[in-house]
């Protein structure tokens, strides 16, 4: 993610208390190293046993906040997901959903997509997080693995529009079939609306000044 | 046909548009046409889908042989919105999307904001002690109206009377805590709003037992009744293979003897301290649902009394965060006019502490900041797994927020539920995954 200047989020005004020129890199959790605690090395060993090839796979293991999360090659996604959920000792036989999530700075990796899984089996849970330029935004869709992502991946494309290479019927889902744009992305505006009082207005959400 | 409808030619072959009309005339044309393939558009305002729920059902005769759902007719936009607003602000758009059940959203969220935060275990007790019994009070006035609309779109119109007396009593009791009957943005990152009036306990003791007595009248109605029994047994079937591979959580997961719930497998909020039984049902369909919300409704009971003992001996304790940089800073009270900052709180920051003014105003108009990364965490909502997954850039505001939510994902199963099923029993398959289409939707 990328680095905050400033502080009221307002800039070329004649700021006089300093804040204007600060500066606050944001720290975003880095590669975990072994052992990463709990059952997070059980996954990842009995991934790499079952998965040979791992190393070529998985980009970065996060482990944060008693979460962990493996991110994942999108040519390697769809084994990876078989996988986890075939292998007897891995067994993540849910697949909660799928998240998109758009970080416009992070270049040509621009957009993610996460997957929240589940194994009832073990009483586990696994994050997988897929990341693809902008401008090639194809991701394996993962509905023969489990049907459920099956809404989850049409959500994802209508408010990114993360493309899901083999998903049965990849349609906007809860935006009208003719819209343009993908909403929830950082570059789609709120579109707020000025409230207005008499002899008054206040901005709409989106050009309020924010305190960062 | 022609009486009726417009028609025009496609590669599949004519093709009637009917809409309106007397549906008895309309039936009897249909019969005599040469092909019977039927699609009937279903909702998405119509009384029996559930909310603004539409249906797209292909029949041949009065089965069904495919169907779609259409959804996004109560699309708010609430996740794109809260990258807009404070940390604090944004529990007051998550607790409006499944509106039967704010305060799992609303905990939801909270315990993901703690999660970041890294306070999760400074929460004081009281504060988690007073979650648990409101959500269990929310689980009561969600599965009332499970049961009641349930029941009345199966032509059942007492049963909703019953459900919906009681559901009264316990939106009462949200009154008396929060100020608001639903959408309360009690929960907030940190702890709860404000701490119980005074005689909350008390009164919640007498009213579990009303509860207990009362809910015997919806029980007396629906279990055995052999006409419920006809619309509800072997209805609606989904097993646990397609409750797995769909995503399919609550009480339809539960219907097929798999006993997952959150509150005992994945303990959050100190339910592991709780003493209650995980309902389950081994029939797969809507009565073995049916049954489950029932029974569901006397373990509600059985936690919200735990609460009041804990409650008891907590009296007095705090209901937020210690830490000053996070919690909210204002006491509230009733007055005149209305829920606001206690005088108190108003004299101390107007008139003896110039710090205190401007701790309140950074705090109120800036928020507080949460370290950079990203969490998940779930809540066993009336309907199934509720996560709240959030990531922070380390601002004032969510960088995203992104719930999912149980209705969208089991709303995916209605068509396996139905497909090969009869026409009518579509309405009785809906009202067992009981989706609340301001929760598909968000």
């Amino acid at each position: 993610m990328s680095e905050q200047k400033g502080m009221f989020g307002a800039s070329g005004t004649g700021d006089t208390s300093g804040y204007g020129g600060l500066v606050r890199a944001a720290n975003s959790p880095t590669s975990a190293q072994r052992p990463y605690g709990s059952y997070f090395d059980d996954v990842a060993d009995e991934l790499e046993r079952a998965f040979p090839e791992f190393n070529d796979a998985i980009e970065k293991v996060v482990v944060d906040r008693g979460e962990l999360t493996l991110h994942i090659k999108r040519e390697r996604l769809f084994d990876v997901a078989k996988t986890l959920r075939d292998t007897d000792t891995l067994r993540f036989e849910v697949c909660l959903g799928v998240a998109g999530v758009h970080y416009p700075e992070d270049k040509s990796r621009e957009l993610h997509a996460v997957y929240e899984l589940l194994s009832m089996t073990h009483n586990r849970r696994l994050r997988l997080e897929v990341s693809v330029p902008d401008s090639d935004p194809h991701i394996p869709s993962l509905v023969e693995v489990w049907a459920g992502t099956n809404w989850h991946e049409r959500e994802a494309y209508d408010m990114f529009g993360i493309i899901f290479d083999g998903h049965p019927a990849l349609t906007r889902i809860l935006m009208p079939d003719d819209w343009p744009g993908h909403p929830q992305r950082k570059d789609y505006p709120l579109g707020g609306i000025p409230v207005e009082y008499i002899g008054a207005t206040v901005p709409a959400p989106d050009n309020r000044r924010s305190y960062r | 046909m022609s009486t009726f409808a417009s028609s025009r030619e496609t590669t599949e072959g004519t093709i009637y548009s009917v809409t309106g009309g007397d549906w008895d005339q309309v039936a009897s044309e249909i019969g005599s046409a040469k092909e019977e393939r039927v699609v009937v558009n279903m909702g998405p305002q119509h009384p029996s889908t559930h909310g603004v729920l539409r249906l797209m059902l292909e029949l041949e005769g009065e089965t069904i042989t495919e169907l779609r759902c259409g959804i996004g007719y109560l699309h708010t936009g609430i996740e794109k919105n809260t990258e807009f607003r404070t940390w604090t602000q944004g529990v007051t758009f998550v607790t409006r999307m499944d509106y039967l059940s704010p305060l799992f959203n609303e905990t939801a969220y909270c315990l993901s904001v703690e999660k970041l935060l890294g306070i999760t275990n400074d929460v004081p007790e009281r504060a988690t002690v007073i979650r648990v019994m409101m959500m269990e009070f929310n689980r009561i006035s969600s599965h009332m109206v499970a049961l009641g609309t349930g029941a009345l779109e199966l032509g059942a119109i007492t049963p909703m009377f019953f459900a919906f007396r009681e559901r009264e009593k316990v939106l009462d009791v949200f009154e008396k805590v929060s100020g608001l009957r639903m959408n309360m943005a009690y929960v907030r990152p940190g702890g709860v709003a404000q701490d119980l009036p005074e005689g909350t306990v008390s009164h919640i003791r007498d009213l579990v037992k009303d509860l207990r007595k009362n809910f015997k009248d919806n029980a007396d109605l629906l279990i055995g009744n052999s006409i419920w029994i006809k619309r509800t047994k072997d209805v609606g079937y989904l097993d646990l293979a397609g409750c797995i591979t769909l995503g399919v959580t609550g009480p339809v997961l539960r219907s097929t003897g798999m006993p997952w719930d959150l509150r005992k497998t994945q303990p959050y909020c100190g339910y592991e301290n709780y003493d209650f039984d995980v309902i389950t049902a081994d029939t797969c369909d809507v009565y073995g649902r049916f049954l489950i919300r029932m029974q569901e409704l006397e373990q509600s009971l059985r936690i919200i009394e735990q609460c009041c003992d804990k409650l008891d001996a907590l009296d007095g304790a705090p209901v937020m965060v210690a830490d000053k940089k996070i919690a909210w800073p204002a006491q509230l009270a009733l007055g005149g006019d209305g829920l606001g900052n206690s005088l108190e709180h108003i004299r101390q920051i107007m008139g003896t502490s110039m710090e205190a003014l401007i701790h309140h105003f950074k705090i109120v108009t800036e928020g507080f900041r949460v370290p950079a990364g990203q969490v998940y965490s779930a809540v066993e909502s009336p309907r199934g797994e509720l996560g709240a997954h959030l990531v922070s850039d380390g601002g004032t505001r969510p960088y995203r927020v992104h719930f999912r939510t149980p209705s969208f994902s089991n709303l995916q199963s209605t068509s396996a539920m139905c497909e090969g099923s009869l026409i009518a029993d579509v309405v009785a398959a809906v009202a067992s995954i009981d989706p609340v289409m301001g929760d598909v939707d968000r």
